[in-house]
């Protein structure tokens, strides 16, 4: 049978999880289901991990990315980094050092030379960071591992097939 | 007389350009990337620091040949020290910085919004700005990046009342026109086709408006959402090829879908500015950005003004776009008011909620 969001939901709290082994897939059957995933992913990963998203044109990757922040405490709307490439939020009482949220998509840019000019290796290794990339295609080349992988594809107008998974090596 | 160099480099454009007494336009230089862009469908090859730093010096080397004057007869330099993109930023503010300290000249730093705002106000009468009855002034910043809504009060202070909770206008259209093959830059292009098709023939959403009956919670009242709606196309194009038998949009019905989309956008704009003219008991409003180009735009805005009883600052349509004139231009108040910068000036991302335009 088809994993939904409550599989994700027991799973994601469960002893059985670690997102460094991660290989999941489910359904989600609307916008909420998207959010709330992408918000309860926000709450397990740790400060430090690089999150690449794929999907589609109305797949849902700005209610992912909506979730993702608000799983963070993020209150402010987070607009589209399209044409800014990166939107950086700072999060408040996060832990004792200061903490961020980078949310970029590369869509613009044209391979990695063009985003090692623009300086993305400082997105990339950041501890201190929640990494979220859209259209990470345009840097493969240095995305090799260690990377959390999460992919969403259409099946219908509402249900979205998501897989993640840790890229290690 | 005083004439300022203003530069600006906050995203794609590296520009500058020469203003005079704040208002009078002596050259305005972009190293304009657009050729370069519709190769790759919207992609910039090159984006950022480096391109801007091929750039930067040849632009106001240029800027300063058109004018016609030396560094030696320039008052000030006027630079974009936020918000945009950080590593582009820096690019001019070190320019500027090091020019200004070799030159031993005022550095100003320069919101690059409220410069959109002011290029309203670019070879115009100064005076309008010190007219009381313009204010509260309520601005609408609409381009690629933005989308947003400023209350600007008698005294000076400007507040983000509204803003996009995700894609911005300009980047609706854009990616509108992608989905559609239409090539880009999809602004213009959807404008240019908009006029021979049937802007009432589909219905698209208008979010956050509480035009579909869905009401429209306090914190959203002003801001603006268009992520929804270039969902709205993408199943609207998939339902009308299965309504052709799988063969994509005959002429019309892509003219058609294109006016309607345009219309929906349009509509939001006008829509979200009125209401908060109504609220706030605006006196006047002014259209900036790279998407105020657009004509049916500038038209709806106008018309509602004038039936809302506010004036209509709309900037010209050469000073829409990302340019270093709005920059030299407001860098005069700064001047004026002797509110310098120092050599610390540094670069920020992010528009501040509040702050204070120099010109009133």
């Amino acid at each position: 049978m088809t994993k939904n969001i409550n599989d994700f939901l027991i799973f994601s709290n469960s002893k059985n999880f670690n997102y460094k082994t991660v290989n999941y897939s489910f359904e989600s059957n609307s916008e909420a289901d998207t959010e709330l995933f992408a918000q309860t992913l926000a709450q397990i990963l740790p400060l430090g991990t690089v999150i690449t998203l794929d999907g589609d044109l109305g797949a849902g990757k700005t209610v992912f990315s909506r979730g993702f922040a608000r799983g963070l405490n993020i209150t402010e709307p987070i607009s589209s980094p399209t044409f800014t490439i990166v939107q950086e939020y700072k999060l408040e009482n996060y832990s004792k050092r200061s903490a961020w949220f980078f949310h970029l998509d590369l869509y613009r840019i044209d391979g990695y030379h063009a985003a090692l000019a623009f300086g993305i290796e400082e997105f990339l290794n950041e501890p201190s960071a929640f990494t979220l990339i859209e259209w990470p295609v345009r840097i493969k080349e240095l995305l090799k591992n260690n990377f959390l992988s999460i992919k969403i594809t259409h099946i219908n107008e509402n249900s979205r097939l998501i897989i993640l998974k840790f890229i290690d090596s | 007389m005083t004439y300022i160099l203003g530069i600006e480099s906050s995203c794609d454009e590296t520009a500058a350009a020469i203003v005079k007494d704040g208002s009078i336009v002596i050259s305005n230089k972009i190293a304009t990337q657009i050729a370069q862009h519709a190769e790759f469908g919207g992609v910039v090859p090159e984006l950022a620091a480096r391109e801007h730093l091929k750039n930067i010096d040849i632009v106001v080397n240029s800027a300063l040949k058109e004018a016609n004057l030396s560094l030696t007869e320039i008052s000030a330099i006027s630079v974009t020290n936020g918000p945009g993109l950080m590593p582009a930023l820096l690019v001019g503010i070190n320019y500027a910085k090091g020019l200004a300290i070799a030159k031993n000249l005022p550095l100003i730093g320069v919101n690059h919004f409220f410069g959109h705002i002011y290029s309203a106000f670019l070879d115009n009468e100064l005076h309008i700005l010190q007219d009381a009855e313009n204010f509260p002034m309520l601005a609408l910043v609409v381009s690629g990046g933005h989308s947003s809504l400023l209350l600007i009060e008698k005294d000076g202070t400007a507040k983000v009342i509204g803003a996009t909770i995700d894609d911005a206008a300009g980047e609706a259209l854009d990616k509108a026109a992608k989905l559609l093959d239409l090539g880009y830059p999809g602004g213009p292009i959807i404008e240019r086709l908009s006029a021979q098709g049937d802007k009432k023939k589909y219905q698209f959403p208008r979010p956050l408006t509480g035009a579909g009956g869905k009401a429209v919670s306090k914190e959203n009242r002003y801001n603006f959402s268009f992520s929804g709606i270039k969902t709205a196309l993408l199943y609207h194009a998939k339902d009308l090829k299965l309504a052709n038998d799988g063969e994509n949009l005959s002429e019309t019905e892509k003219l058609d879908t294109v006016a309607s989309y345009q219309e929906a956008v349009i509509d939001v704009l006008d829509k979200k500015l009125f209401l908060a003219v109504k609220d706030f008991k605006a006196k006047s409003v002014v259209l900036c950005g790279g998407v105020a180009c657009n004509n049916i735009l500038r038209q709806r805005i106008s018309k509602s003004a004038i039936k809302h009883k506010v004036r209509a600052y709309l900037a010209e349509k050469k000073y829409c776009t990302d340019n270093a004139a709005m920059i030299a231009g407001l860098g005069f108040h700064y001047l004026h008011k002797k509110e310098l910068s120092d050599w610390q000036l540094d670069a920020y991302s992010r528009l501040p909620q509040i702050s204070k335009v120099p010109f009133i």
